[in-house]
């Protein structure tokens, strides 16, 4: 955090910004490349309509809207289960083979079978960020449930904890900081697969869409624009995770 | 090596007894450990029992068959006459590694035992206070755990134990990650603590002086499998002068005992 700062980190990006702005003044092509401040303008007008399909600000918010829907749902299942996997070999066993079976298979390519099943709308997108959230949930919570200590185990056992307290005060107390990074890498992934299911087939709303719609329109600076966005509310959403871990699971990396 | 102080403790009565106690591990490569052999032993009430023997001779074993960690794979252990197949209420381990709960702070690490058993926040606070005050860590009470120095970390742990108020205590070399220094102060605070309330004590250690420092009675064990070779009363009057001919006498005489186990005999 604190690098972002020195000098050296914002150089690169400072040449880009300036070769950019040269480039789109030499070119002189608004199609092929907006100038810096046609793209500013759009972002600083986040509530003007988008060529009648909607503003900035309301593609963001349909946009934020179902990768936090779709993650929940992925999180929902995707915890329970790897907790169950991760205390229980047999019930690993039987989850394993199917999991290793879908987990290589991208998100956006469940899409075309998605809107079969569900047809257009919400639910058929939902769908596929479940998916893009569920597997990197579900593998880290597997490992955090199996890394918690033996001895933190032992312990409550001597002490005369039951099962269910066992669960609720060691187990995941014990595997919440890695159950925690597996929910923000799941959320990383939630996002890009919205932005790119927005694209496809079958949407009218959202960030992805957005930008596709004003490439037929020829609209370099609303897709730039939108990019911009799509990076600063990933960002955001990962700091914010990252606040989170710092300041309740500081003890996993204070632990000697 | 007098008989005048065990007089006393020889008439408590017995609350722990190990009979024809064995475990063999099976190990991944399909071959077979047998980590201890046909044990025999019993602790009387409110004794300080030392266990004492080479590394790998089955110590840990021992101590987690006794807590119910382990199953024996013949014999049995009884606690007052019931056998053990499972954690009893009624002992508490402590551990060598670092054991304590780094979420929790230090207080609710101590009183970790009351809150299982459903023991209301403020009653549990102040028995977890005691506690603390009884192993000298009073005004530590929102400390986190990775905030205390090794030696502290196990004085909580033995809190933490105590707490629960067990009749007997298994430790399993719980200062055997300390600087020589903070490890006799920590026997010194340790015997305190015992002399206080009174429980009945297995402790392994790897020290001789430790277990001749602590100890009514040192179980000496062979090398793996593991079986008792001797038995060493101690009955110096505590505290232990560590310079006294006595205490030297008897030291000598253990260090005699494991160094037979560390020559390696002929193989057979
Ligand atoms: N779960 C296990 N599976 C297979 N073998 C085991 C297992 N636990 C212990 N053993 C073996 O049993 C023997 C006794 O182990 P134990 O840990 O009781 O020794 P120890 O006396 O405590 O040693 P140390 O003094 O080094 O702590 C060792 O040879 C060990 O390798
Ligand atoms: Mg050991």
């Amino acid at each position: 955090m604190g690098g972002m700062r020195r000098p050296i980190a914002i150089i690169l990006p400072l040449l880009i910004l300036i070769g950019w702005e040269v480039a789109a003044i030499v070119i002189n092509n608004e199609f092929f490349l907006p100038k810096l401040e046609s793209v500013i303008t759009v972002i600083l007008h986040p509530t003007a309509d988008v060529f009648g399909s909607g503003s900035l600000i309301e593609h963001a918010g349909f946009s934020i809207e179902r990768v936090v829907l779709g993650f929940i749902i992925g999180a929902v299942i995707a915890v329970p289960l790897g907790v169950g996997m991760g205390r229980s070999h047999r019930f690993e066993e039987f989850f394993d083979t199917t999991i290793q079976i879908f987990r290589p298979i991208p998100p956006i390519a469940w899409l075309p079978l998605s809107l079969a099943w569900f047809k257009i709308g919400i639910t058929s997108i939902l769908f596929i960020i479940f998916i893009g959230a569920f597997f990197p949930i579900l593998l880290n919570t597997i490992d955090a449930v199996k890394g918690v200590k033996r001895t933190w185990i032992e312990v409550a056992a001597t002490l005369g904890t039951n099962e269910r307290q066992l669960l609720s005060k060691v187990i995941l107390p014990g595997a919440a900081p890695t159950i925690w990074t597996g929910l923000r890498v799941g959320f990383g992934i939630a996002w890009m697969t919205v932005v790119a299911a927005e694209m496809l087939p079958g949407t009218s709303h959202g960030l992805g869409y957005m930008i596709l719609y004003s490439y037929n329109f020829g609209q370099i600076q609303y897709i730039i624009a939108g990019m911009i966005v799509i990076g600063i509310i990933g960002i955001g959403f990962d700091f914010l995770f990252k606040e989170i871990e710092n300041k309740r699971f500081s003890w996993r990396s204070l632990e000697r | 090596m007098s008989d005048k102080a065990s007089g006393g403790l020889s008439e408590q009565r017995i609350i722990l007894e190990i009979r024809h106690l064995s475990k063999t591990f099976s190990t991944d490569t399909g071959g077979e450990v047998v980590a201890l052999s046909d044990m025999d032993l019993t602790a009387r009430e409110g004794e300080f029992i030392c266990i004492l023997g080479p590394s790998g001779c089955g110590k840990t074993t021992l101590l987690r068959i006794i807590g119910g960690l382990e199953k024996a794979t013949s014999g049995e252990v009884q606690l007052e006459g019931q056998v053990i197949d499972g954690p009893s209420p009624y002992m508490a381990m402590i551990f060598q590694e670092y054991s304590l709960y780094p979420w929790r702070t230090v207080i609710d690490n101590v009183a970790f035992g009351l809150e299982v058993r459903g023991i209301p926040r403020n009653d549990r606070y102040r028995i977890a206070r005691q506690y603390l005050a009884l192993i000298g860590l009073t005004g530590f009470e929102e400390s986190r755990t990775y905030e205390l120095s090794g030696g502290m970390r196990q004085r909580v742990a033995v809190a933490r134990a105590l707490a629960i108020e067990p009749r007997v205590l298994l430790m399993d070399e719980p200062f055997g990650a300390l600087d020589a220094q903070t490890r006799n102060r920590m026997q010194f605070e340790l015997l305190h603590i015992w002399e206080k309330t009174r429980k009945t004590v297995i402790f392994v250690t790897h020290s001789v002086d430790e277990a001749v420092f602590l100890a009514d009675r040192i179980v000496v064990l062979t090398r793996r499998p593991g079986r008792i070779k001797e038995i060493v009363e101690v009955s110096e009057t505590r505290p232990r002068e560590r310079t006294a001919q006595a205490f030297i006498a008897i030291r000598r005489h253990v260090l005699d005992l494991i160094s037979e186990e560390s020559t390696p005999p002929s193989k057979v």
